[in-house]
C-alpha cells in the first residue's frame, strides 16, 4: 500500500511537470511572447463547465488579446493537484498566478506567503472579517445577495401565481446569501409573494445531483411556483429540465444559462468573473496591483443579471427601469440586504 | 387526490434507479460477490445511454448501449474478483473512481463539455398517448417503457433466483461454494453470471437517470449505488424485498421534499430518509444475514 501511494505521488508530480511543459510549449497554455506572464489554475471541472471556469478562461483570453500578455493554464483532475499547480506556476516565470474557486483560498494564501515577489489572485476567495491577507494576494469576493435581490424582484414582477421558488445546492451560509437576497428582492416588489425554498442536501454531492434538482423543482412547480431560481451547480440542470417539462420559468446562476432551456430562462444571476479576472490582470500589468480583499457587488460590476435576446421577452423597459432603481438604491446603501 | 397521485409518481421516479441497482446487488451478492461497483455501473449506464442515443438518434439503441456499458463494467469486476480472486471491496472502489474519470474524460472528448452532454430524446412507446390517464404524472411513469422493463426485470430476477435450478445453484455459490462445487457446478461461472446480471440491471438504472434528465451530467449517479446497497440489505437480499425498500426510500425522499417547504428546519428534514431506514431496520426487518460466502473468494483447490 505504501509503495502504491508513493508511486501515485511520483506519477502525479511527473504529470504536473509534463502538463507544465506542455503549457510552456503552447499546447493549451500559449507561449511566452509578452513581458508579462499569467498562470491560471482552474477548479475541478475545468474548461467547458459552462460556468466559473469558462468565464475565467474568457477573461484570461481577453487579456491575452487586448493586453498582449502571455498566458498558461492548468486543469487539476483532483483536489490535491491544486496547490502543486499554484506552486509550479509561482516557481516558474509567471508574474501573476490566478486560482479559480473558493477551494483555492487556503492553498493560495500559503503559496502567496512562500513567494512574496509574485502576485496572486483568488476568485471567490473565502475570507472572514479581520482575517489577514498576504500583501501580494488579491481575494475577490462577490456580493451574490445583491444580484439575487434583483432577480428576486424581477421574479415577483413576472409571476402570475404569486408563488416563486428557490432551489439551493448544499445547505450552507454561502448559498443562504442567494436565498436571502432573492427573498428580499421579491418582498420589495410584492410583500405577499410566497417563496418556496428547498435545498438538495447537506453534503457537497448536493451540487452534483440533477435528478434531485428536477424532483425538487417539479415539487415546487406542482405547489404553484411558476418561476424558480437555482443556486445549485449542476443539480440546477435538473431544474431547467423540470421547467421544460412543465412549461414554466427558471432563473440561472453564475453564468448566463439561457442555452440550458431556451424559451424558459427568465434571466440569470451572473457573477462577472470574466470581467474581474481581466481587470486584475490589467491592474497587475500596469503596476497598480494592490493586495487585499476586494468585495464586488452591483456598484463594482461584480454581479448582474443576464439581459440577452433570450430574456428580452420578459425584460420590458418598465421592469428594467425598476430594477435599475433597485440597483442604484443598493449601490448607494439605501437598501440593506440580509445575508441569512 | 391528484396531489397524492403526483406524490406517488415522484416516489416511483425516484425509486426506479434504486430498484434496478439494488436488484443487481442482490444477484451479485447472492452469488457471493460484494458489488460496491454499482455506483460506477450506474454512472457508466447513464453515460452510454446518452452516447448510444446521441449517435443513433434512437433511445432504444441508448438502452442497449447502457445495458452493454453496465455489463462491460461488471465484467471488469467479475474478472478481478472471481477470476483473479482479488479483494471485492477494493475492486469495486477502483471501478467507481475510474468511472468518474472515464465519464468525465468521455464527456470532454465527445461533447467538448465538462458539465453536461447535448440533449437526447427519451424512450416513448406511445403508450401514454393511447392509454387512459397517460397525460397525468403517474401515467407518464407507469407507461414509460423503461419503467415497465424495470418492473419485469425485478420480477424475473426474483423468479430466477428462488424458483429455478439455476437460481439455486447461484445461491449455493454464495452460501456454500464448496457444496456447489461438489454438486458439479462451476462456482466461477455462476459468480460471473451474478455479477454480469448486476451490470445489466445497474446499467439500465443509469439509463433511467439519463433519460429523466435528457442528458448526461458529470457525476450524476450521486451516490445512488450506495443507497441501492443499503436497500439490498434492508430487503434481506431478496429482489422483492429490495424493491420494497427502494420504494420506501423513494417515498421518504418525496415526503422530505414536500415537508422541507413547510418551514421545518431543513437539516432535520434531510434526516428523514436515514431515520426511517434505521427504524425499519430495527422494528421490522430485524436480523439481516448476508449470504455466508459473500465477499470471500472461492478457490476450488481449497488453498484459502
Amino acid at each position: 500500500m505504501i509503495g502504491a501511494g508513493r508511486g501515485r505521488a511520483i506519477g502525479l508530480a511527473a504529470g504536473l511537470a509534463l502538463a507544465a511543459l506542455a503549457g510552456c510549449g503552447g499546447q493549451g497554455g500559449g507561449e511566452r511572447s509578452g513581458d508579462f506572464h499569467v498562470g491560471l489554475v482552474f477548479d475541478v471541472g475545468g474548461i467547458g463547465d459552462k460556468s466559473f471556469n469558462d468565464l475565467a478562461y474568457a477573461g484570461l483570453m481577453q487579456a491575452k488579446r487586448e493586453l498582449g500578455i502571455s498566458a498558461e493554464y492548468f486543469e487539476p483532475t483532483q483536489s490535491g493537484d491544486r496547490e502543486a499547480a499554484l506552486r509550479l506556476f509561482a516557481q516558474g516565470d509567471a508574474d501573476l498566478v490566478v486560482g479559480v474557486g473558493f477551494l483555492f483560498s487556503d492553498d493560495i494564501r500559503a503559496v502567496a506567503g512562500d513567494f512574496p515577489e509574485k502576485q496572486f489572485v483568488c476568485v471567490d476567495y473565502s475570507w472572514s472579517e479581520g482575517q489577514e491577507v498576504p500583501p501580494n494576494l488579491v481575494g475577490l469576493k462577490f456580493r451574490e445577495e445583491e444580484g439575487s435581490f434583483l432577480v428576486g424582484a424581477l421574479a415577483a414582477m413576472v409571476t402570475g401565481t404569486g408563488t416563486i421558488g428557490f432551489v439551493g445546492g448544499m445547505d450552507i451560509p454561502l448559498i443562504h446569501k442567494f436565498e436571502a437576497g432573492y427573498r428580499a428582492g421579491a418582498a420589495a416588489v410584492e410583500p405577499r409573494t410566497r417563496v418556496l425554498v428547498h435545498y438538495a442536501g447537506v453534503t457537497a454531492e448536493a451540487f452534483k445531483n440533477p435528478a434531485k434538482g428536477k424532483e425538487l423543482a417539479l415539487a415546487q412547480y406542482e405547489q404553484g411556483a411558476d418561476i424558480i431560481f437555482h443556486a445549485s451547480g449542476s443539480t440546477g440542470l435538473g431544474v431547467f429540465e423540470a421547467a421544460r417539462q412543465k412549461g414554466r420559468l427558471v432563473i440561472g446562476v453564475d453564468a448566463d444559462q439561457s442555452a440550458e432551456a431556451p424559451g424558459h430562462v427568465l434571466t440569470s444571476m451572473v457573477k462577472c468573473v470574466d470581467r474581474v479576472v481581466f481587470e486584475e490582470i490589467r491592474r497587475a500589468l500596469k503596476g497598480d496591483f494592490a493586495g487585499g480583499v476586494r468585495i464586488l457587488g452591483l456598484a463594482e460590476g461584480g454581479v448582474d443579471y443576464a439581459r440577452g435576446a433570450e430574456n428580452s421577452e420578459w425584460l420590458t423597459p418598465e421592469r428594467e427601469a425598476r430594477l435599475a432603481d433597485f440597483a442604484r438604491a443598493i449601490a448607494a446603501g439605501e437598501i440593506r440586504i440580509p445575508l441569512e | 387526490m391528484s396531489g397524492i397521485l403526483s406524490l406517488l409518481a415522484q416516489t416511483l421516479r425516484i425509486s426506479v434507479p434504486y430498484g434496478l441497482a439494488a436488484t443487481g446487488g442482490v444477484c451479485s451478492e447472492r452469488g457471493g460477490v460484494v458489488n460496491i461497483a454499482l455506483e460506477g455501473i450506474l454512472l457508466h449506464g447513464a453515460f452510454f445511454a446518452v452516447v448510444g442515443t446521441h449517435y443513433s438518434g434512437s433511445p432504444c439503441v441508448g438502452i442497449l448501449a447502457a445495458a452493454a456499458g453496465g455489463v462491460a463494467t461488471a465484467s471488469v469486476h467479475a474478472f478481478v474478483t472471481v477470476t483473479c480472486k482479488a479483494d471485492q471491496i477494493v475492486s469495486g472502489l477502483a471501478i467507481n473512481i475510474a468511472a468518474f474519470g472515464l465519464t468525465r474524460g468521455g464527456l470532454r472528448l465527445l461533447f467538448a463539455s465538462a458539465s453536461n452532454s447535448p440533449r437526447i430524446p427519451s424512450p416513448d412507446a406511445g403508450l401514454a398517448a393511447r392509454l387512459p390517464g397517460g397525460e397525468s404524472a403517474l401515467g407518464a411513469v407507469l407507461y414509460d417503457p423503461l419503467f415497465l422493463l424495470a418492473v419485469a426485470l425485478v420480477a424475473a430476477a426474483s423468479w430466477l433466483l428462488f424458483r429455478t435450478g439455476l437460481g439455486l445453484a447461484l445461491r449455493a455459490a454464495g452460501e456454500h461454494p464448496e457444496a456447489a462445487h461438489s454438486a458439479g457446478f462451476s462456482v466461477a461461472r455462476l459468480r460471473w453470471l451474478g455479477v454480469l446480471a448486476s451490470g445489466l440491471l445497474g446499467g439500465l438504472g443509469g439509463a433511467w437517470l439519463a433519460f429523466e434528465q435528457h442528458s448526461f451530467t458529470d457525476q450524476m449517479s450521486g451516490g445512488r449505488g450506495y443507497i441501492a446497497l443499503a436497500a439490498m440489505i434492508v430487503g434481506k437480499w431478496h429482489p422483492l424485498g429490495a424493491a420494497a425498500a427502494c420504494l420506501l426510500f423513494g417515498a421518504a425522499e418525496t415526503v422530505q421534499m414536500r415537508l422541507q417547504g413547510s418551514g421545518a428546519p431543513t437539516q432535520l428534514m434531510q434526516m428523514i430518509p436515514f431515520l426511517l431506514t434505521i427504524l425499519v431496520l430495527v422494528l421490522w426487518v430485524g436480523r439481516a444475514v448476508a449470504p455466508a460466502a459473500s465477499g470471500r473468494p472461492y478457490d476450488p483447490e481449497g488453498e484459502s
